[in-house]
């Protein structure tokens, strides 16, 4: 039996058993259907938790909501956030300059965690990549223009997340 | 001087328009081979391959070939310039002229020689010096250290191929190419040779250094190996020059083993088909096998890649003519001796 059991062996290894089984697999793979999407035309689902670009949010009257308590500037763990402050003329506390380096950004969240007011959000923008460094430093201007562009996003994500 | 009158100049053109005849298809169906191994590769891997440009991206190699050739030429400051230009030449055009010899359908033959099997052996071997002169002009220790892996793997598979050859030999009894074909009019010889039709194909991966043999180009341990420091068109000479080297391989294996242009039954239908059909669904069949076992196995070692040429390979061949060509004698079998 053990001698029958050394031929059957060499049999196989004489007739390449197992590479032939794997070869067997692989064409079994061929013929399933792949599972890739087709990225740019199709995109995969996002969580309402999904941690994307920066945008800083209005309230419904256009009145920034950012009040510049520099919680999040303070929480940062990357130090990309910097944020000068002084009263408007109507004698409200708002930020003169909120700049966030992307390119020192890790995206935890803490920010958004920390924001007193709902004001400084991630976004479900992934796709911001630029050709230059400098353009990834954001300011101000270019948080609220993502806020704007992203509100209807945004808010209904708030709204599922609580 | 009488070589030069109007009937050989006749014949010249009619002998280079035959090579351009050969060659362009060649070449296009080299860029597709790319394509069609990542097409493969892809959908082994559950992935969809290549898909952009063009319809089912069948444009792909046309973009890579625009992107190689508008790339700059970077030369290593202390590579040796002469030589690192010539050696993709030598590896592409090689691989090229050995097609010189192989006839696609009955009769379509550049030059139908009477020791075509043996010219092929040459040619698949002269390759080598194109490897061995990018790892050296390189010098770089990557690119020298792929050569001579690649040198010494050719030359120990290359000794069993010969084996395998000589035992088709003997069966046909002429180094013709054509003759070999017609000789498996009855019965192809992969079915009564079939091991070494086996010893042959993997030895074929062999001297065409494709994985799960392609321990030259090891990305792991020797970054791209002989052609690490190549780019743009040298770089693509390499590129093409190995793919033109797999379709002769597989032009081969046909040729020696699955009856060339022959159909696989003796059918009205089968036998109205022209050669060339036949001819390249078997190339094609066998060009599909090198791209599937690429996606199926790991590298081997380079130990292990030398224990099976020469402890494996080599004996089992060996004993394989000695016992065809006992075969042949004790029932009288031997061709051309009657």
């Amino acid at each position: 039996m053990k001698f029958m059991k050394k031929i059957f062996k060499y049999l196989k290894f004489f007739f390449l058993a197992e590479l032939l089984l794997g070869l067997l697999l692989t064409l079994k793979y061929m013929l399933k259907k792949p599972v890739t999407i087709n990225y740019p035309y199709e995109k995969g689902p996002l969580s309402p938790r999904f941690r994307g670009e920066h945008a800083l949010r209005r309230y419904p009257n256009g009145e920034e909501r950012c009040i510049a308590c520099k919680l999040c500037e303070a929480v940062c763990p990357a130090q990309a956030i910097t944020i000068e402050a002084e009263p408007r003329q109507d004698g409200i506390r708002r930020t003169t300059r909120y700049d966030i380096d992307m390119t020192k950004c890790i995206y935890c969240g803490l920010c958004e965690e920390s924001c007193p007011v709902d004001a400084i959000v991630q976004g479900p923008n992934y796709e911001f990549a630029t050709e230059t460094r400098s353009e990834l430093f954001y300011n101000k201007e270019k948080l609220l223009d993502n806020g704007d562009r992203w509100e209807h996003v945004l808010s209904n994500n708030l709204k599922l997340k609580k | 001087m009488n070589f030069i009158n109007l009937d050989s100049l006749y014949l010249l053109g009619f002998i280079i328009f035959k090579i351009f005849i050969l060659v362009f298809p060649l070449l296009l169906i080299v860029a597709f081979l790319t394509y069609a191994e990542r097409k493969v590769i892809a959908a082994a891997q559950l992935r969809k391959g290549p898909n952009v440009v063009g319809i089912w991206g069948l444009l792909q190699p046309l973009a890579d070939g625009i992107k190689l050739f508008s790339k700059e030429s970077i030369f290593p400051s202390v590579s040796s310039k002469l030589v690192f230009i010539i050696a993709p030449m030598v590896a592409f055009s090689l691989s090229i002229a050995a097609w010189a010899v192989i006839p696609v359908a009955d009769g379509w033959v550049i030059s139908n020689i009477n020791v075509g099997i043996l010219y092929l052996f040459a040619i698949s071997s002269l390759s080598v010096y194109g490897i061995i002169m990018a790892g050296w002009a390189s010098n770089s220790k990557y690119a020298f250290m792929g050569a001579m892996r690649s040198a010494a793997q050719m030359v120990s598979y290359e000794v069993s191929m010969g084996l395998v050859i000589v035992c088709v030999l003997l069966c046909v009894g002429s180094l013709n190419l054509n003759n070999i074909v017609i000789a498996q009019e009855k019965t192809w010889f992969v079915f009564p040779l079939f091991p070494m039709f086996v010893i042959f194909i993997i030895s074929a991966l062999a001297e065409t250094n494709r994985a799960p043999f392609d321990l030259p180009e090891d990305e792991s341990s020797l970054v791209a190996g002989y052609f690490t420091e190549y780019s743009s068109m040298l770089f693509a000479m390499f590129f093409l020059g190995e793919y033109a080297a797999m379709i002769l391989m597989s032009a081969m294996t046909t040729i020696l083993f699955l009856g060339g242009w022959l159909p696989p039954f003796d059918f009205v239908i089968f036998n109205n088909l022209p050669g060339l059909f036949w001819f390249s669904l078997k190339t094609s069949f066998l060009l599909f096998l090198f791209l599937w076992i690429r996606a199926t196995f790991p590298r081997f070692r380079y130990d292990q890649l030398m224990r099976i040429g020469w402890k494996v390979f080599l004996p089992i061949s060996l004993a394989w003519v000695v016992i065809t060509s006992g075969f042949l004698i004790v029932f009288d079998l031997l061709p051309g001796v009657k």
